[in-house]
């Protein structure tokens, strides 16, 4: 009988330890996906000044020439399936406000290892503020 | 780090980014609540979902926030551009409170403050960091984008 009910618990609510391998699979997803799209604007240089030389169809040909800008995009596109797929096992009052949260600061390491941004002891504040206030807004 | 000003201009894309993001989501949320249930069945009914008013609008504004995301990024850090983004929580709480009259929890209000002073701590130091001649890219994205450019050559 408990095991009868513990079964039907664990189809119903996935354990602590797939949450969170759900909630890791969309952070890492949306930081990968998010951090190859940066790179790939940073590398293309101001976009309102290729708009002002070659027109809006110039500037979205430049977007549109860079691998790694459909790479980040296809990361991005994963991240909405795994929410998505999160969403259909765990509670959007868990999944929301974790993903959004936790997504800044995972960003934060990424554009300083990757990107070399330099992310300064201001950015680190404003990055665990925002994160805890994403977490306080979206709950 | 680059000290510089924006433009008005440049206040006005990040404006964007926080306005159109949010707002798209819950204009597709709308949309999507008061549409009738959609069955795989008929894909059909997927497609004419798009043409409805709070859906269509939802789409236009989320493509508004994706271009202007992207134009915020060729000159702004990502660690500068997400906390501005995140402020886009902000706006959409202050409008359920002051425009569909729904009640702010406390837990909602500390958020909001939180959120407001770390994006104004964000903007008071420099957007962008400049990087050495070698370009913006390094390490292994630098290596990621030659991969990739090398296969677009082939």
């Amino acid at each position: 009988m408990m095991l009868a009910h513990s079964t039907s618990l664990a189809e119903t609510h996935p354990g602590p330890w797939a949450a969170t391998a759900m909630i890791a699979t969309i952070v890492l997803a949306s930081t990968v996906g998010e951090v190859m799209i940066a790179a790939a604007m940073k590398s293309l240089g101001d976009l309102d000044e290729i708009r002002a030389r070659s027109g809006l169809m110039g500037a979205i040909r430049a977007v549109l020439s860079r691998p790694l800008f459909f790479a980040g995009v296809t990361f991005l596109a994963f991240n909405f399936g795994a929410l998505l797929y999160a969403l259909n096992h765990l509670d959007l009052s868990l999944v929301a406000p974790a993903s959004a949260s936790l997504t800044l600061v995972t960003n934060a390491i990424a554009a300083k290892i990757f990107l070399k941004e330099n992310v300064d002891r201001r950015r680190w504040t404003a990055a665990v503020l925002v994160c805890i206030g994403v977490y306080f807004l979206a709950h | 780090m680059a000290q510089k000003k924006f433009s008005a201009w440049q206040y006005m894309v990040l404006l964007l980014i926080a306005i159109c993001g949010p707002l798209g989501d819950t204009f597709l949320s709308r949309g999507m609540t008061s549409y009738p249930s959609i069955s795989l069945h008929h894909p059909g009914s997927i497609i004419a979902a798009i043409f409805t008013p709070w859906i269509a609008m939802g789409i236009l504004l989320l493509i508004g926030f994706f271009a202007s995301y992207l134009t915020a990024l060729s000159w702004a850090d990502l660690t500068f551009v997400l906390p501005a983004t995140a402020f886009g929580y902000v706006f959409i709480a202050l409008l359920a409170r002051f425009w569909l009259h729904e009640p702010i929890s406390l837990e909602r209000w500390i958020g909001i403050v939180l959120i407001t002073v770390g994006v104004g701590f964000v903007s008071q130091g420099p957007s962008l960091t400049e990087l050495p001649a070698t370009g913006a890219q390094s390490g292994a994205i630098h290596a990621a984008a030659e991969v990739l450019d090398g296969e677009q050559g082939k």
